[in-house]
């Protein structure tokens, strides 16, 4: 692996593998929606289209077909601590994605038209996803407002329609000077890369573009809860009721050893059917229809920073109460922190966690996106390619002691209750 | 073009795509294995697909029913291990073995590290020999089934597919996209273990294993660990679909919706149909990706939808030619206009060579980038398998793909794009939208079916 910094504070990343002719072209901005300030709920998404709308010498809709014509792939996301922006195309089409890149990271087209326009296409985004769906918020959107305290970790990062259709093209420009700072920004490349010359191209295209001051990291963590805290939500198209419980986890950065037990955990707890929940609530005492748990608002727990949760979402039948799911699940939690883990029972955990990563990381892109995460949250996109062994090198202590963190004391409940009926 | 794109770097050379090196065999019990080698990381994805599709019309909601037990119920135990015992001895391999049914086919999948090659295929030839359907868990499971596809059924999305596949179906096994409760409630472990028997059978079936793996072991560890497996019935493909002809626009009330989610289908080439490659492209072209026509349209420049699409879709005995959208409510007329409209633009004038040339680079990216994983080539090669057709198809269809003309892109779009042949499904809220749809021509109105217990 390759890095350097370009003079206006761009970091690099090169992850070379010339295995297959594929290349991934990946830019993370250090900016996601707990940086969004109140009024302005969704911004930091709502921007990220904005994003596609063309730049200084790319018209509207030209980025797609510039990729598209050239055999490629691209997307972009929007998650609570970074937005990214990505292509994968065959290997030699490289530059003409470092180009495009380069030109909107410089200028984006952005104007009254083009706001409109992807105001309107968010709004039947978040239709599709959450208003027109049975369980579209549950529990992503409102687990947060019960867990956290902070604006920052409350906020719906959606957005609600009044702060989408409030915002402005003056908005936007701020919002980019602010926080698209190249030096507030990782391009990571990977692939079928020769080394020397797609560094001549990096420093081609991103060396001109003009350095500003990056904004200080913002502190998002929170003081761990004391007491339990419960919200119920009535979901009107959803025919069978839902439970989602949180507990604060340690620092995912800060403390990243103590946060792996725990990402043990969440896997031991709900991966397959040998895992501890879905034997106990499925199968054994038949109380759900399904069960899940994860670390992280969107299901990976290395791409989020402090303050985080564990999450255990259960779908029940209307005939079993949320209390009696709830107690079952603080039982089998508690079974852990009292009696502790086998080390086989582990071994397979981890040799499934395992898996999972390399399966992520068989695609040029899925690998690239990794690093680049692990480059912009932990500052070292090697960790990506170490998570396995780390993950293999913990010792049952330690998930029973990820056990006891998820204290009954101080979870975070949010009942669903179906109040639509069967249709 | 216009003068700001002057800067754009033009595209290096191609370089050339690694060859697959497929070994194939069918095992004396006729199960058929496909096993490609790649370099990459050291994981095997594993495919079975068995075929399993309804025998008759008449028998396809049972069949329906049965199958979408059978398919959690088959993990539940073994005279050897109970539920648990099963997915652990995967899990200690990092794999998790699923069960996944379409209206043609049963597909056993899991992704593992290669040192548990051999294990994992013991494991799934003792599920394949030896599934007990313990009757208390396979009464578990079909209460869990019931209470899925209630949710499955209150999903804007499944009520348009469920009522698309139901208008152009008729009393075609494709018409059952989703079992009725009462159905399911009454399968039994007795009935489960005969349709395991009469249809889970090597002959006619595919394993496919991609990855990190030496051919020579790998057909070896297959056929010591399935070559037990046998039976005696024959494998089951669905009857030919003959689609009824379109008839008005339904319209699908679900009160209160704040979108509605429109769905048109017909047919389309199937795999072996020399159309196809032209199809595909107009496909493309119409909505198939980002740069079409229906996107920039409706999307970007009207905001009426965030992902409308096209696209075709192969089943064994029916293709399709599919588009869909999910439109704010008080725009879904205009929006069934837009689409329209670029329906029949595509049938009756050409497209560009610019966009014919967009297209066809982009198809063939794509797959190319689909393909670049263990578990993307595993499940086209699983996929093409149920087709009949070779791994050597994906050359040769790229090959097609490559010599499509504008003038049979407008050929194919004139057979299988114009509006006229397509059935068209809106699911929303009537008391909203009822009153413009007509203006585009009849509507006929049905209530929520898709209710099990209606409110």
């Amino acid at each position: 692996m390759e890095r350097f910094r370009l003079e206006n504070g761009l970091r690099v990343v090169l992850a070379p593998d010339r295995s297959v002719p594929v290349v991934a072209v990946t830019v993370s901005y250090a900016v996601g929606m707990r940086n969004e300030p109140q009024g302005r709920t969704g911004f930091a998404h709502l921007f990220e289209h904005l994003m596609f709308q063309g730049s200084a010498n790319v018209p509207k809709m030209e980025h797609a077909r510039l990729v598209q014509a050239a055999g490629g792939t691209f997307n972009g996301s929007t998650h609570q601590d970074y937005t990214n922006y990505y292509e994968a195309l065959p290997a030699e089409a490289l530059e003409r994605a470092l180009f495009l890149e380069a030109d909107r990271m410089a200028a984006p087209a952005i104007t009254e038209e083009n706001l409109r326009n992807q105001i309107d296409v968010v709004k039947e985004e978040i239709r599709v996803n959450v208003l027109n769906r049975p369980y579209g918020a549950f529990p992503w959107l409102q687990l947060p407002q019960v867990a956290f305290a902070s604006f920052a970790n409350t906020h719906d990062g959606y957005g609600s329609f009044v702060d989408l259709e409030s915002s402005t093209v003056e908005d936007a420009a701020d919002f980019f000077h602010r926080y698209y700072a190249p030096g507030n920004a990782v391009l990571c490349l990977g692939g079928d890369l020769d080394i020397e010359e797609t560094e001549r191209l990096v420093r081609r295209w991103f060396g001109p573009i003009e350095a500003r001051q990056v904004p200080p990291a913002a502190y998002t963590g929170e003081p761990s809860p004391t007491a339990v805290r419960s919200g119920v939500v009535e979901d009107h198209l959803a025919p069978a009721p839902a439970v989602a419980l949180g507990w604060r986890v340690p620092d995912p950065v800060g403390d990243l050893d103590t946060y792996l037990g725990t990402v043990l955990l969440a896997e031991l707890l709900s991966e397959g059917d040998a895992s501890r929940l879905e034997r106990r609530l499925v199968h054994d005492d038949q109380l759900a229809i399904a069960q899940s748990s994860y670390v992280g608002l969107f299901g990976d727990p290395f791409d989020v920073r402090d303050a985080t949760l564990l999450t255990t979402q259960v779908h029940h039948p209307a005939s079993v109460t949320a209390e009696k799911v709830v107690s079952a699940v603080h039982e089998e939690i508690g079974r852990i922190a009292d009696e502790g883990v086998g080390a086989d029972e582990l071994a397979r955990v981890q040799a499934r966690a395992e898996a999972q990563l390399l399966r992520q990381a068989d695609s040029v892109l899925g690998r690239t996106l990794a690093f680049a995460n692990a480059e912009l949250v932990h500052g070292r996109a090697e960790l990506a390619g170490e998570l396995a062994a780390r993950l293999a090198a913990v010792p049952p202590e330690q998930v029973r002691s990820a056990a006891r963190g998820l204290d009954p004391g101080t979870v975070a409940v949010l009942e669903l209750r179906a109040t639509g009926g069967r249709r | 073009m216009s003068s700001g794109l002057d800067l754009v770097p033009p595209l290096g050379e191609p370089r050339p795509q690694p060859e697959l090196a497929v070994t194939e065999q069918t095992l004396p019990n006729g199960l058929r294995l496909v096993v490609v080698p790649r370099p990459g990381v050291p994981l095997v994805e594993l495919r079975l697909r068995v075929p399993f599709a309804a025998a008759t019309a008449r028998t396809a909601a049972q069949h329906a029913a049965r199958t979408a037990v059978l398919s959690g119920a088959v993990l539940l135990g073994t005279s050897a291990h109970d539920a648990t015992g099963i997915a652990e001895l995967v899990q200690a391999h990092g794999g998790e073995l699923a069960v996944s049914t379409d209206p043609d086919r049963l597909l056993f999948s899991t992704t593992l590290l290669v040192e548990g090659l051999a294990p994992v295929l013991g494991v799934l030839a003792e599920v394949l020999t030896d599934a007990a359907y313990p009757a208390d868990r396979v009464a578990a499971e079909r209460a869990r089934v019931a209470e899925r596809i209630a949710i499955a059924r209150s999903q804007p999305g499944v009520i348009a597919r469920t009522a698309l596949a139901a208008r152009r179906y008729g009393a075609h096994p494709y018409a059952e996209q989703l079992p009725a409760p009462e159905l399911v409630a009454a399968v039994r472990s007795q009935a489960l273990r005969r349709l395991h028997r009469e249809r889970v059978l090597p002959a006619g079936s595919t394993l496919v294993l991609v990855g990190d793996l030496d051919p020579a072991a790998a057909v070896d560890a297959a056929a010591t660990a399935l070559g037990g497996w046998t039976g005696e019935g024959t494998a089951v493909a669905a009857p030919p679909a003959p689609e009824s002809a379109p008839r008005p626009l339904q319209l699908v009330d679900r009160p209160g919706a704040v979108q509605s989610n429109l769905r048109l289908g017909g047919p389309a080439p199937s795999r072996t149909d020399p159309d196809l490659p032209a199809v595909r492209l107009a496909t493309m072209v119409y909505g198939g990706y980002f740069s079409s026509r229906l996107v920039e349209n409706i999307r970007e420049r009207r905001g009426y939808s965030y992902s409308p699409r096209s696209s075709v879709d192969h089943l064994a005995a029916a293709s399709s030619f599919l588009v869909e959208a999910d439109v704010a409510t008080e725009v879904t007329a205009p929006a069934l206009l837009e689409t329209w409209y670029e329906l029949g633009r595509m049938a009756l004038t050409p497209v560009t060579a610019d966009e014919l040339d967009a297209a066809r680079r982009y198809v063939l990216g794509s797959m190319a980038l689909s393909t670049a994983t263990h578990a993307g080539l595993a499940s086209t090669l699983s996929a093409l398998a149920g087709s009949g057709l070779p791994p050597e198809w994906l050359a040769e269809h790229q090959q097609a793909l490559a010599r499509v003309t504008v003038d049979e892109v407008q050929e194919a779009a004139r057979r299988y794009l114009r509006p006229t042949g397509l059935t068209a499904v809106v699911v929303g809220d009537a008391a909203r939208v009822a009153d413009e749809l007509p203006v585009l021509g009849p509507v006929e109105v049905t209530a929520g079916a898709a209710s099990p217990d209606p409110a």
